[in-house]
């Protein structure tokens, strides 16, 4: 999934977001968690980096693949909702934002490897989570991505319950980026969790050392 | 493929799913990937059907006749080293990942797995085949030591389902095999027996 693209003249192999992400819905939000290593080859050039971009007050994605281009969208996309905003003189919807990455992704697909889960608060459908892998936009009770994501695939089919309370999810999302990091040379580090609701966001780090422990520790 | 063996005491509990593919087209949905290689001794296959077919019945040979040599049940470390040995020297023209599990009245019941490039290691538990990438997180998670014979069925199965449900090269049926001192108890788990799980 992630391949090394490597400039003639630069010295250094590109910096991505092997990563994992994650987002799920509940009833009345949504949360999003990420890891937080940021590698170049083999070398980790950031350890402790927010995957969590927002893109407006109560709406927020979740950045993987490369890391240029996916900040490159968010900030693109930030630019576009607020203009939308301000034009539609009211919060936007999920669905909008996530419409405006799709149709990045989309047009720029051959250009950009970057994969954007777009999960927030609105008035009219609550929480939603959308993913937009590969230019497509579809909303699902819970996402997972980046290069962690597939060892982990198991777990979250496993272990989602419909109906499950903020706690839960935080509890879900925790564990299964924990899983991904232990298996993924690219995911590491800390998990940034951020909880979206109708009264804001709120935001919790959980260090290397506090995270669940697997039998094999 | 996905493939699977987990140690309990006093046995092993190994399974597999049934699908081998040509490209995209099925070209057997009952496979038998689970094959032995002495009494108390199988080998799980993923890879290349025809070089796992072709260094079972070589591994299966020699263990015979060391077997008879010996006038005792072969070592299960035995049967994998055997696999561990061809798997090294032939590493660049096989492609090929196999799981020995058996019982032994040495050491009981063990694992042992020889990925692509021939190395071997005992592990308690030990996934393997395409389909396995996906359920790490599954196994690591519900994993733990000393787990009954039924314990280890269960999570057996639940895992090779998750993955049958991700993973297009893997699929069909669960078959699943208990090997103890006692012999080996085959069974098989398809269609509606399936695990069934709320995100599916």
């Amino acid at each position: 999934m992630l391949q090394n693209s490597r400039n003639p003249g630069c010295t250094s192999p590109e910096v991505k977001t092997g990563t994992t992400i994650m987002a799920v819905e509940f009833d009345g939000g949504v949360v999003i968690g990420s890891d937080s290593r940021v590698s170049a080859g083999e070398a980790i050039c950031n350890r402790v980096m927010n995957k969590l971009s927002p893109l407006h007050d109560r709406i927020y994605c979740a950045l993987s693949g490369s890391a240029a281009d996916a900040q490159a969208i968010a900030d693109s996309v930030n630019y576009q909702l607020e203009l939308h905003s301000i034009e539609t003189g009211d919060a936007p919807l999920v669905r909008a934002a996530a419409s405006i990455v799709k149709n990045i992704s989309y047009k720029y697909k051959e250009e950009l490897s970057a994969h954007l889960i777009v999960a927030g608060w609105d008035r009219k459908k609550k929480g939603q989570v959308y993913a937009t892998l590969g230019g497509m936009i579809i909303r699902q009770p819970f996402s997972v991505g980046g290069s962690g994501s597939i060892y982990v695939y198991g777990y979250v089919d496993a272990a989602y319950k419909e109906g499950m309370s903020k706690d839960e999810c935080l509890a879900f999302v925790t564990n299964a980026i924990t899983l991904a990091i232990g298996r993924d040379g690219s995911s590491g580090g800390v998990v940034y969790l951020t909880t979206i609701t109708e009264k804001g966001t709120e935001h919790s780090i959980i260090p290397g050392n506090k995270l669940p422990v697997f039998h094999d520790e | 493929t996905t493939i699977m063996a987990v140690e309990f005491d006093g046995g092993v509990v190994i399974g597999a799913d049934s699908r081998t593919t040509t490209g995209s087209y099925i070209a057997n949905r009952v496979t038998d990937k689970l094959t032995p290689i002495h009494d108390l001794i199988f080998c799980c296959r993923s890879g290349s059907a025809a070089d796992t077919q072709a260094i079972a019945d070589a591994v299966a040979y020699q263990l015979g006749f060391h077997s008879i040599e010996l006038d005792e049940l072969p070592l299960v470390q035995t049967a994998a080293n055997l696999f561990k040995d061809m798997c090294y020297k032939y590493r660049e023209e096989l492609m090929a990942g196999i799981i020995v599990a058996g019982w032994d009245k040495r050491k009981g019941g063990q694992v042992y797995t020889v990925p692509m490039g021939g190395m071997m290691v005992r592990q308690p538990f030990s996934i393997g085949g395409s389909g396995s990438t996906y359920i790490y997180g599954y196994v690591d998670s519900s994993y733990k030591p000393g787990m009954t014979k039924e314990q280890c069925l269960d999570f057996t199965a639940n895992a090779l389902a998750l993955a049958m449900d991700r993973d297009g090269s893997s699929g069909g049926v669960i078959r699943l095999a208990a090997v103890s001192e006692k012999g080996v108890e085959r069974s098989i788990i398809s269609g509606h027996q399936l695990p069934k799980f709320q995100s599916s």
